[in-house]
């Protein structure tokens, strides 16, 4: 006679197991490392005196996943070509790399992670400004040197004296994109569509509405979207309304091909202009034709001839089997800045290396000749792009006043 | 006037697609009496299956031909799919937890839209057999192959109506006249009903509870998956299956639910047309950088003045 009652064991197996499987998933989309870090980083790390740490923090995966990978790739090739050189003193370099995910509050946390745990003795990164800013302030409390490729809001090197950048500040990128306008396209009238949850996006709007309206132009509207959206049909019904001569979109790649696709639809055919955000392999895959006889401003042009430039194209291609953008050839830039600070500081303190990383002066990068003035920024030229027959092609180059 | 008149007509299709999801909610809130946080993940996980199957079927590359029937089959195959998903969901997780408290199924809800969407989003490949298998669709935005004709079917004062807009509009309005027929015309229909008024009697008159909630789970996400297909092929340049704005749109088609009043299948398409109308027209005429704000709103103000929302569903609370 069984008496004995027994709870279903196989509805609390399947229980376990679903808890299992729910817990396993909120943890994989927890922490996700870079599958690409240098080699070392995987396995147990170096002692301390053999290898020089360095981090890189960078939107891996996400929506402007491109900006991270290019940047990263640039970086990795620049220490690889340094460690075959004889690394520094004798010293490998070591590259980590933690993942942003497209997200300013994983950006603090990952610098915080790359100077606590990794031990790392300078950072690079990152490429979107609203990132920088959140990372960088953290290197900054901890003392850390930083270099950012390609954060162009001047917030970022506002932060503090550790807090480095090897390209051009968007007033300059403003006035860069307005002086086009103005002269080469010739259009006084020009609508606005705006990233309002970007630092770079609005500050960006901001320093362009001041250089084209000294220039004599007018702005005959402002209208703005979130990052992610994927609707802007109520904005670009506004902007064709106000009928202007062309669109500035100072936002990142990955909205422009939608806005791009949806102005087409709703019959707005005048050109589009952009910053740097724009450069990315993937911005005409999304956007296709639409994006046919627009223009952006950028760090670096394929078709500028420069020796130097010519030979990184040839080296990144063969390394990674495409052809460099210009995060990539930034990345390489701000990697061997770094390298060169780190064979001339005495040592690699952070003051030291800090105050190597400022002593920059005409130092031939990739994007161009690169000195560190005393705000820490680069002063370059830009070049301005044109997507023709499907493909990025150099309109004009602009250099600073 | 092209102004009103092009917010209107993208005020319609952006309506219609909420319209969809939000049927989705209302149904399995009519049936199990909670709300399916899970059913955006699943809204997603039909806009990326359009364009997976669409790759996988090759069609929409660049220049060559496409079949008319190319659109409807790839909206039936995401249906499929979606509704197995929908309900291997209903069986594994929600069903164990039916006498549970009401709080513990609804944080199932949310750990399996995290769950889904974070699987989504991984770039990992598996190799089976000699062939790679990506598990997830990886993180980066990608293009749906246009099915459809891009080209404008009628041009009315200045506006030109594009062929995707009606097709989501007309598509919508089949979906939904053919629920209302399903669940009014039908004796599964009428099942469903009962089901949701009373589960204890309308178990004790014969119907099979656990058959009617499931297929009551896997319609509903039928719907999702066809309103991920109309969004995809009006917003061609996906998100990644991570991002935030998938969420944001579940949430706006709740909030249209609510707003028609949960539970409501009149309601949910009400509702659906409704948020889609004042989030463009606010957008269009007010600010544009409220565009959410104003949808927010809306809910808060149908809260505060009319709880049950546009059209109660007038089943008493049962005590």
């Amino acid at each position: 006679m069984n008496a004995f009652v027994r709870r279903s064991v196989p509805g609390l197996v399947a229980r376990s197991f679903l808890c299992l499987t729910l817990a396993l998933g909120l943890i994989a989309g927890c922490e996700r490392q870079s599958p690409q870090s240098s080699g070392g980083a995987d396995a147990a790390p170096a002692p301390q005196g053999d290898t020089i740490k360095v981090g890189h923090f960078g939107t891996l995966t996400g929506n402007e996943a491109t900006f991270g990978q290019s940047t990263d790739k640039g970086v990795k090739m620049a220490f690889d070509e340094a460690n075959a050189e004889g690394g520094i003193n004798g010293k490998k370099l070591e590259l980590i790399s933690r993942d942003t995910r497209g997200r300013t509050e994983d950006s603090g946390s990952a610098v915080t992670r790359l100077i606590d745990s990794d031990k790392v003795v300078a950072l690079l990164g990152e490429v979107a400004s609203g990132r920088s800013i959140a990372g960088g302030r953290v290197a900054q409390a901890k003392g850390i040197p930083m270099i950012s490729p390609a954060s162009t809001n001047p917030d970022v090197t506002a932060i503090g004296d550790k807090i480095f950048r090897v390209c051009f500040i968007d007033p300059f990128q403003g006035f860069v994109v307005a002086k086009f306008a103005s002269e080469n396209l010739k259009v006084k009238k020009v609508a606005i569509l705006y990233d309002q949850s970007q630092a770079y996006s609005t500050g960006l709007r901001k320093n362009f509405v001041e250089a084209f309206t000294k220039m004599g132009g007018t702005i005959t509207t402002e209208q703005a979207y979130s990052g992610g959206d994927q609707d802007f049909s109520a904005q670009l019904t506004t902007i064709r309304e106000t009928a202007p001569q062309a669109i500035f979109i100072p936002g990142y790649y990955s909205e422009v091909g939608n806005i791009a696709l949806q102005a087409k639809k709703l019959g707005i055919h005048v050109p589009m202009l952009g910053g740097d955000g724009w450069d990315s392999a993937e911005l005409l895959q999304i956007a296709g034709e639409a994006l046919e006889g627009s223009f952006f401003s950028n760090h670096f042009s394929e078709e500028n001839p420069r020796p130097e430039q010519a030979a990184f194209i040839e080296r990144y291609r063969a390394k990674w089997s495409e052809r460099p953008d210009a995060m990539a050839a930034l990345g390489y830039d701000a990697a061997k800045i770094l390298v060169e600070a780190m064979k001339k500081a005495p040592s690699l303190k952070s003051d030291e290396l800090a105050a190597a990383i400022a002593a920059t002066k005409d130092f031939p990068g990739v994007t161009g000749m690169i000195t560190i003035d005393a705000n820490r920024n680069a002063r370059k030229s830009a070049v301005m792009l044109e997507i023709k027959g499907g493909k990025l092609t150099f309109a004009a180059s602009i250099d600073p006043e | 006037m092209t102004k009103f008149l092009q917010t209107s007509i993208d005020g319609l299709a952006v309506g219609s697609l909420y319209a969809l999801i939000a049927l989705g909610y209302t149904m399995v809130y009519g049936t199990l009496k909670f709300i399916n946080f899970s059913h955006a993940s699943v809204f997603m996980l039909g806009a990326w299956f359009s364009l997976g199957v669409a790759r996988l079927l090759g069609w929409g590359q660049a220049g060559a031909e496409v079949p008319i029937y190319a659109a409807l089959v790839v909206l039936l195959a995401t249906m499929t799919i979606c509704g197995a998903l929908g309900f291997a969901i209903e069986r594994l997780a929600y069903k164990p937890l039916r006498s549970a408290p009401r709080l513990n199924v609804l944080i199932t809800a949310i750990g399996i839209a995290m769950l889904i969407d974070n699987t989504a989003a991984l770039e990992k490949k598996a190799e089976i057999a000699g062939y790679t298998i990506p598990i997830g669709f990886g993180t980066r935005p990608q293009r749906m192959p246009s099915l459809f004709q891009d080209k404008a079917v009628a041009e009315i004062a200045g506006v030109n109506i594009q062929f995707v807009d009606i097709v989501v509009v007309i598509s919508a309005v089949v979906l939904m006249a053919g629920l209302q027929l399903l669940v009014f015309g039908t004796k599964l229909g009428a099942a469903m009903r009962a089901v949701s008024e009373d589960t204890r009697a309308a178990a004790l008159m014969g119907i099979p509870v656990d058959r009617v909630i499931s297929i009551t789970f896997v319609v509903g996400t039928m719907l999702a998956a066809a309103a991920g297909f109309l969004f995809a092929a009006k917003y061609p340049g996906l998100n990644q299956p991570a991002a935030a704005n998938w969420a944001l749109l579940g949430l706006k088609a709740f909030v249209a639910a609510v707003v028609g009043g949960i539970g409501n299948i009149r309601g949910a398409v009400v509702g659906g047309i409704l948020i889609g109308m004042i989030e463009l027209f606010g957008a269009a005429y007010l600010f544009t950088q409220l565009r959410d704000v104003y949808v927010f709103v809306i809910l808060i103000a149908v809260l505060l003045v009319r709880p049950t929302g546009l059209f109660p569903s007038g089943a008493v609370n049962k005590v």
